[in-house]
């Protein structure tokens, strides 16, 4: 047995050895590594402590670089921690904290063995124990472990003592009762003159304060003390992230400490030291103007600086400046739009969130306008940060800073014609949006979304589908504000709409029946205008006139309905046709305030192009073009596609068989023909089945749809996803955010070769066809007729040569806007943006966790409070309703989020009628008392003696609180004000 | 806490050093390491040395061939950490005198316990060097 261990330790390679081997091996290196754990794994079972340990520090190596697990190994941890030898010890303890963690089983095996090194007189092995303990403490651990700990605090070896304190912070944050035993300790070791358990302390402070600052502004002094005379930079920095945190809860703290913490800034060489001072200024001492100056002097200095990590760091001050102190951000403004050109990335993107901070009502048009040009320049990334935040800051709250809502649409437009625009979705929802919300805005957006449609090069950019989407629907919902719904439609059926997704496509089918709808319906109203009574009210177009006429139309068409089935008896048209009347007949009633004002608005328009468009042989040639276009479309894949076309080419052909049988020309007299007033009666009640208004929903409509009797709604819908979990979404979706487009564009090119199969020569002809008819909605067709998919890229940055002249016009711009001037140009006022009661904004759950809700600063707060007390010599009252708040205090640590309601309670009525409310309200507060300390009574059994003294006193005591006004006063911390 | 993190990684990307103050599983430690060198190795001399990640600040210096990448929380001072990571190859350097990327490799536990003076559960406890380097000089005589 020992000869086995000594031929291992001999033969056994070192930890030297082993990296030297993975440097030379040529077996690859997870093939050593694994022939290096299996070798490990043998010798780490071996009796002889040092071959063990060796073992055990090669695996620790592989572990830490190299991801080897090790998990298998952790009772050969314990026992090498176990070692005599402080060497092997050493390996064992290194390998505990890097591999041990909360499920580690063998936890509960070295509470003892800490406990013995904890304890040792070698500093060196309490020092092992502590590290250790710092990285894996769990709840038992730290519970056990406490007392050693806390012996710690005090002692006389500094070494030990500093890391015992960093220490004390991860046992706080898993065993709030620890503050009980160690916080007195801990503060005391704030008055250490040593300056490395200064360090440790402010360290430990630092990131106390973060959880819950007001517990610790009983400390101020102590703190303040160490701002005043600390020279150690590491150590100033984290007192003045305290004083950041401390500085709002009390205005008499940040009174104090502006001096101070205004001396570092000038007198320090220290950037690190000045950032944190500024910081702090600008975070919680924004009041002192002098300070502020300071500051921003300071700022400007990190701004121009050539360090890059000083730019960045002077950017983001000035960010958290901005909100308050805007004029720091003018001041500055020349090295804010230089950094928007700067090298990295990082900075920019500062800079760019600086500018967005500038952003008002006022000026969002030129920054806006600045921005585009500089993301068409800017590489494809920063580009789109640029537009999303454009995009996001005009979004916000309903479009809150959007005074022109033609502006903004166009500027939706031309964002879309950007090349690198990757930001489709959210232009998308934007321009439907508006679309919904703002009747005023739709004009402008018909025009922009008939831009966008035409332009044939859009349709090769993928990014762009969506935008597109968004602009066939906005085309067919709103087609009678088109000067000239026959160039939409024709935009709409261009051949290259084959390079849409198949969804996209369903809704470029829809919007070209609905934008068919209404121009068959023009075209029947200004035949029936030219030979009909109705000729006046169409001649004149006011919106007074026309809304009569709607109205009588509606019975007028119900009778026409009704005298066309009896004479004529059609099986397949007939009943629906009555269905969709009567409802058209509710419908236009319904809407008739709604849409006649846009009928009036927009029938000019149609009737000035009425003798350009509206003859016999266009229709009958757009009816033609539809059928052409979508003809191949009736075989497509997808089913949305197939059924849509489907339907419109029902349509077409049932028009035109009857329209082309008898041309409108020749009928003298409307009621001759009982074909073509079939023909309209459908048309109008299509027409009138698309006029329902379309409106923005609230996201919580859905929860006022009362669920009906009997049905059983499942709470769990995981069974769901058994079902469904193999099946792609549906498509369908168009409207919804982050639709799954993508899935489909697989489809989509699909069905774009079906297409080519079918009809190659069918699709090319008709290119040229159009590019004949419609050349000035082309390009570049004049060049070539050879068609080719390729088209240049809207907005050429190319074109745009004066970008240097750019920063010089932001700047010039900047300073005109942002001086916040009163714009008195604004020659039209803000159109209604229709905005929801509640659905707009997601329902934000106000619950924010209560600072004082922890145990732990409840338990702080105890402890701080007795502390404080004695020390400050108080008349009685007021040392009552100090012990008084330690009995609360005490409570609270058990049940403080009701403590804290309570307090809150009592605080508002006190306020409000201090005399009157509070005996009523005492008798409540006292039983609820009494049942909270039920509570703690039950749950403390170890203090059984204690206890029933205790619970009679903390009876009477919230008795008495309750019913004096005063307490409210003692429940804020307070701080001693001669210290201050 | 502080620093979540010290990492020294080599121009090719191989991890040379990996102290976690929070836990992570050795999987998660991985990804991280392997996202933030993608990020951060690409970056040039002109850039800053600030990379937001996650929900981390990560703060980076380049000595010759090897990075120094700390991952602090938000509220952490940068400059402060750049000073850090500073202190900390002095005191490398002090003690291995020049120090180089083979030093940390064949010393491994040494910078551990190294780092180990110098930060405690998140929070720099010692900024001096002849402080971090005295334990560490002693256990190397009596072991």
């Amino acid at each position: 047995m020992a000869g086995s261990s000594i031929m291992e330790n001999l033969f056994q390679r070192t930890l030297d050895d082993l990296i030297k081997g993975m440097r030379l091996q040529l077996i690859g290196e997870s093939a050593f590594i694994s022939k290096a754990t299996a070798e490990i794994r043998r010798e780490i079972k071996s009796t002889d402590h040092h071959t063990k340990s060796t073992a055990l520090q090669k695996l620790s190596y592989l572990s830490a670089l190299h991801a080897v697990d090790m998990s298998w190994a952790s009772f050969h941890v314990v026992e090498v921690m176990s070692s005599p030898r402080f060497a092997h010890k050493r390996i064992g303890y290194h390998a505990a904290s890097h591999s041990f963690n909360h499920h580690t089983p063998v936890l509960l095996l070295i509470t003892n063995q800490l406990r013995k090194d904890l304890s040792s007189h070698n500093e060196f092995e309490v020092s092992l124990a502590l590290n250790c303990l710092s990285r894996i403490a769990t709840l038992d651990l730290a519970r056990d472990l406490t007392p050693e700990v806390f012996k710690l605090l005090s002692t006389a070896r500094v070494f030990v003592r500093k890391k015992a304190i960093a220490l004390v912070l991860r046992l706080f944050d898993i065993y709030p009762d620890s503050v009980r035993v160690c916080f007195k300790r801990l503060v005391e070791n704030l008055e250490s003159s040593d300056p490395q358990i200064l360090t440790a302390v402010i360290g430990v402070f630092c990131e106390l304060s973060n959880k819950d600052p007001r517990s610790y502004l009983p400390l101020a002094p102590e703190f303040y003390r160490i701002l005043v005379d600390s020279r150690n930079n590491w150590v100033l920095i984290k007192v003045l992230k305290i004083f950041a945190r401390l500085a709002p809860l009390e205005p008499r703290l940040a009174k104090r400490i502006v001096e101070p913490v205004c001396e570092h800034m000038r007198r320090s060489g220290a950037k690190s030291l000045i950032v944190e001072c500024v910081r702090t200024v600008m975070a919680s001492l924004g009041d002192y103007e002098s300070a502020v100056k300071l500051a921003v002097s300071k700022v400007r200095e990190l701004l121009v600086d050539e360090d890059p990590n000083l730019r960045y760091l002077g950017l983001q001050v000035l960010l958290v400046a901005a909100p308050k102190h805007l004029w720091a951000v003018l001041e500055n403004k020349e090295a804010v739009i230089k950094s928007l050109s700067d090298e990295d990335f990082n900075i920019k993107i500062e800079s760019l969130r600086l500018l967005m901070a500038m952003v008002s009502e006022s000026n969002v048009a030129e920054i806006s306008r600045v921005l585009l040009n500089y993301a068409l320049k800017s590489d494809p990334e920063f580009c789109n940060e640029i537009l999303g935040s454009v995009l996001s800051t005009c979004r916000r709250n309903v479009y809150e800073i959007v005074v022109d809502f033609d502006w903004y649409v166009s500027l939706l437009g031309e964002m879309s014609t950007i090349p690198n625009c990757q930001k489709g979705e959210e232009i998308e929802t934007q321009l439907i949006d508006i679309g919904m919300r703002v009747k005023d805005a739709r004009l402008q957006l018909v025009r922009v979304g008939r831009d966008l449609l035409i332009d044939p090069a859009l349709l090769g950019n993928e990014h762009l589908h969506r935008i597109l989407c968004a602009a066939a629907w906005v085309a067919g919902e709103y087609v009678e504000f088109a000067s000239n719904p026959f160039e939409v439609i024709d935009a709409i059926l261009q051949p290259r709409t084959s390079l849409l997704p198949p969804s996209i496509r369903a809704v470029y089918i829809n919007s070209a029946l609905k934008i068919l709808m209404f121009y068959l319906d023009g075209y029947l109203l200004h035949n029936e205008g030219s030979s009909s009574s109705y000729s006046g009210n169409l001649v004149g177009g006011q919106p007074g006139l026309f809304t009569v006429k709607k109205h009588t139309e509606a019975p007028k068409l119900a009778t026409q309905e009704g005298s066309n089935s009896n004479l004529e008896q059609d099986e397949d048209f007939n009943p629906r046709n009555a269905t969709e009347s009567s409802e058209s007949e509710d419908l236009s009633v319904e809407n008739v305030t709604d849409r006649d004002v846009r009928h009036g608005q927009a029938f000019t328009p149609p009737n000035t192009l009425a003798k350009k468009n509206f003859t016999h042989e266009s229709v009958v040639s757009l009816l033609n073009r539809i059928e052409v276009i979508f003809g191949p479309l009736t075989a497509n894949q997808d089913v949305e596609v197939l059924e849509r076309a489907r339907n419109i080419l029902a349509f077409v052909q049932l028009f035109k068989g009857e329209m082309i049988d008898n041309p409108v020309q020749n009928v003298g007299i409307m009621d001759v023909d009982k074909k073509d007033t079939r023909v309209s009666a459908i048309i109008k009640s299509m027409r009138d089945a698309f006029t329902m208004e379309l409106g923005p929903i609230s996201t919580n409509a859905q929860g006022r749809v009362s669920v009906p009797d009997g049905l059983v709604l499942k709470e769990n819908l995981d069974d769901l996803q058994a079902i469904c979990g193999d099946i792609e979404l549906p498509s369908s979706s168009l409207f919804c955010i982050g639709g799954p487009h993508l899935t489909t564009t697989s489809d989509g090119s699909s069905s774009n070769l079906q297409n080519e199969e079918q009809g190659p020569l069918n699709e090319s002809t008709s290119l040229i066809e159009h590019r004949k008819r419609h050349g000035l909605y082309y390009l570049s067709s004049e060049k070539s007729e050879i068609v080719s998919d390729v088209y240049p890229p809207a907005n050429d940055p190319k074109a745009n040569n004066n970008i240097n002249d750019e920063a010089a016009e932001l700047a010039k711009l900047t300073e005109q806007s942002l001086l916040l001037k009163k714009k008195t140009n604004q020659t039209k006022p803000r159109p209604v943006v229709v905005k929801l009661d509640d659905g707009d904004v997601a329902p934000i759950s106000v619950k924010m966790p209560e600072p004082g809700d922890d145990p732990l600063s409840g338990t702080i707060k105890e402890v701080l409070g007795s502390e404080t007390m004695p020390s400050s010599s108080r008349s009685k009252p007021s040392d009552k309703s100090s012990r008084k708040r330690r009995e609360k205090k005490k409570s609270s640590t058990d049940v403080p989020s009701e403590m804290k309601e309570n307090l809150g309670d009592a605080e508002k009525h006190d306020l409000e009628n201090p005399n009157l409310s509070s005996k009523n309200h005492g008798h409540s507060k006292e039983r609820r008392q009494r049942g909270k300390e039920k509570i703690v009574e039950g749950e403390e059994h170890d203090q059984k003696g204690k206890k029933k003294s205790s619970h009679r006193h903390g009876r009477r005591k919230t008795h008495q609180r309750a019913n004096s006004p005063l307490n409210v006063v003692s429940q804020t911390p307070v701080i001693p004000d001669f210290l201050l | 806490m502080g620093i979540r993190f010290v990492l020294m990684v080599n121009k090719q990307g191989q991890t040379r050093l990996a102290q976690y103050y929070e836990y992570l599983t050795l999987e998660e430690r991985r990804a991280l390491e392997a996202e933030i060198v993608r990020k951060c190795l690409a970056r040039n001399e002109q850039q800053c040395s600030f990379v937001e990640h996650r929900n981390y600040k990560i703060v980076y210096r380049r000595y010759a061939s090897l990075f120094f990448l700390v991952g602090v929380d938000d509220e952490e001072n940068e400059l402060a950490i750049l000073e850090f990571i500073h202190l900390l190859v002095e005191t490398m350097d002090r003690h291995f005198g020049n120090v180089c990327e083979l030093d940390i490799m064949f010393h491994l536990e040494k910078a551990h316990f190294m780092l180990e003076e110098m930060v405690m559960n998140g929070c720099i406890v010692e900024t001096s060097k002849s402080n971090i380097l005295t334990p560490i000089q002693l256990m190397d005589k009596t072991s």
